[in-house]
């Protein structure tokens, strides 16, 4: 092969590359979901996400006839990372709130949350003081920011990383109380091994909590979603996907 | 992508509380570290394997191990155990402060023991049998000649283990600790604003690594003014 015949191959095989890339990056919706939320969002045995927040991401895709990546990014980088284009849109059972409107558009709701108060069994709570108490919540949350809005004087806030280490504290009996979604709290109850030896205190609440799908402001990602998501009410997949993790309807 | 930095001015008293906070850690953590170092170092040193082989694997593990796994062994570790939960020292591992210490220290220690072992090696073997020669004894040459000549020979890898520990100190917001990582973060939380606050929390760092290397110069200069106005030859890794 000569050196002209040999280069020009390369150009066009490196052209050839160049051009799928650029098809690849425009038609894939990268979607970013936590991994630390069972069960809507976790991390099985083999390392895949999977979960409630997975099971609709998949769903809408394939309603989307869209090509789909799901990657995983801790809790606190999923807002910076989406603006930064990391990935496109966000579904990890993020609540749809003023100050994250500030930052990304939100697409209609997939299911409603609500706040509720978990602690060992047989201890009683005044829970509209707590005073003094030792309170966990998970980072950049609902629940911590509503005790920083409640709590901060009075009672001793502990935030982390991951929901996981704030039931971890929990059950090592460094926080007296913990505020978490009552949804994956309800799991964690039922499935972890401890769960037995806590119950909820009082009531849920904040249940107007409503989940959405986060995407950059202005992007028209937004009405695909909310059509595709119209679409799998209807059909009924929804509804299928939610009885494999609850028993009852959470939209 | 526009910056507001007003929120820097906002959030500063947050920011310095978390300052002070690391600074408490970094600083607490180096001297404990530096007192268990020093045995270690110098059992380190022995030609005995029954003393120098329990530093040398306090060192291996220590030094072997990512400091965040140590950090999580012994917050999340220790308290999943009843009898740690119901021992006399659950008042202190309950504390997640006092859990950043013990990592920390441990850690450290096994870095600034290695750092000791080199200096007092690194003196010249002539001084050394000079003490031998005019009849001190072990300890006398110790106290009188080693470690004094040392400590010259140490301080600029020793400034370098204090600054490595002070980013290495960022590690204490995993655990619920609100130092000026873990302050910045839950600012951010809040905010959106992670350009801005990780900016400031970022300077901040700097200042204090700045501190820290001037206050090493001076050190420096007044323990080693019997070598002239040439600086001693020990290469700077910083």
């Amino acid at each position: 092969m000569t050196i002209k015949k040999l280069a020009l191959s390369s150009a066009v095989i490196l052209t050839a590359a160049a051009t799928s890339f650029t098809a690849n990056a425009a038609d894939t919706i990268r979607i970013a979901t936590e991994g630390a939320w069972a069960p809507f969002n976790y991390i099985d045995n083999n390392g895949e996400p999977q979960g409630f927040d997975v099971d609709i991401a998949w769903a809408l895709c394939e309603q989307m006839e869209a090509d789909c990546k799901v990657v995983t990014q801790d809790w606190d980088g999923l807002i910076p990372g989406l603006k930064v284009r990391k990935f496109d849109a966000i579904i990890a059972s993020m609540s749809i709130t003023e100050e994250r409107l500030r930052q990304v558009d939100f697409t209609d709701k997939y299911y409603s949350g609500g706040l509720r108060y978990l602690a060992p069994k047989g201890k009683e709570f005044d829970l509209d003081s707590l005073e003094g108490k030792v309170i966990g919540a998970q980072r950049a949350t609902l629940a911590a920011q509503y005790l920083e809005d409640n709590f901060m004087d009075t009672a001793t806030l502990k935030f982390y990383d991951t929901q996981d280490s704030v039931y971890l504290d929990l059950v090592s009996g460094r926080l007296d109380i913990v505020l978490s979604d009552e949804l994956p709290t309800y799991d964690w109850l039922k499935t972890s091994g401890n769960g037995d030896q806590f119950e909820f205190k009082g009531e849920s609440f904040k249940k107007e909590d409503e989940i959405g799908i986060a995407v950059r402001k202005g992007d028209d990602l937004k009405e695909k979603f909310n059509q595709a998501l119209e679409a799998i009410i209807d059909n009924g997949t929804y509804e299928q996907i939610n009885a494999k993790y609850f028993p009852f309807s959470i939209y | 992508m526009e910056l507001d930095f007003s929120v820097v001015i906002e959030y500063l008293p947050r920011l310095l509380s978390g300052t002070w906070m690391t600074i408490k850690l970094v600083l607490l953590s180096i001297v404990l570290g530096a007192i268990v170092a020093l045995p270690l170092a110098l059992a380190r040193i022995s030609k005995n394997p029954l003393i120098s082989g329990l530093p040398f694997a306090y060192i291996f593990f220590f030094r072997g191990t990512p400091l965040l796994v140590q950090i999580f062994l012994v917050y999340y570790g220790a308290s999943q155990f009843e009898v740690v939960r119901e021992s006399f020292m659950w008042p202190v591992l309950r504390e997640p402060f006092w859990c950043a210490i013990i990592a920390f220290t441990l850690n450290t220690s096994a870095y600034t023991a290695e750092i000791f072992r080199g200096a007092i090696q690194a003196i010249p073997e002539g001084e050394v049998e000079a003490c031998k020669v005019i009849g001190m004894t072990k300890t006398q040459m110790y106290r009188r000649i080693l470690l004094p000549r040392a400590f010259g020979i140490v301080l600029p890898a020793y400034g370098n283990e204090i600054i490595l520990m002070l980013k290495a100190s960022a590690l204490a917001s995993t655990i619920t600790l609100l130092d000026l990582t873990g302050m910045a973060r839950t600012i951010i939380a809040r905010t959106y604003t992670p350009i801005e606050i990780f900016l400031a929390a970022g300077a901040i760092y700097l200042l204090i690594s700045m501190v820290v290397i001037y206050i090493f110069r001076l050190v420096e200069k007044r323990q080693n003014r019997y070598l002239g106005t040439q600086s001693i030859k020990v290469p700077d890794k910083g």
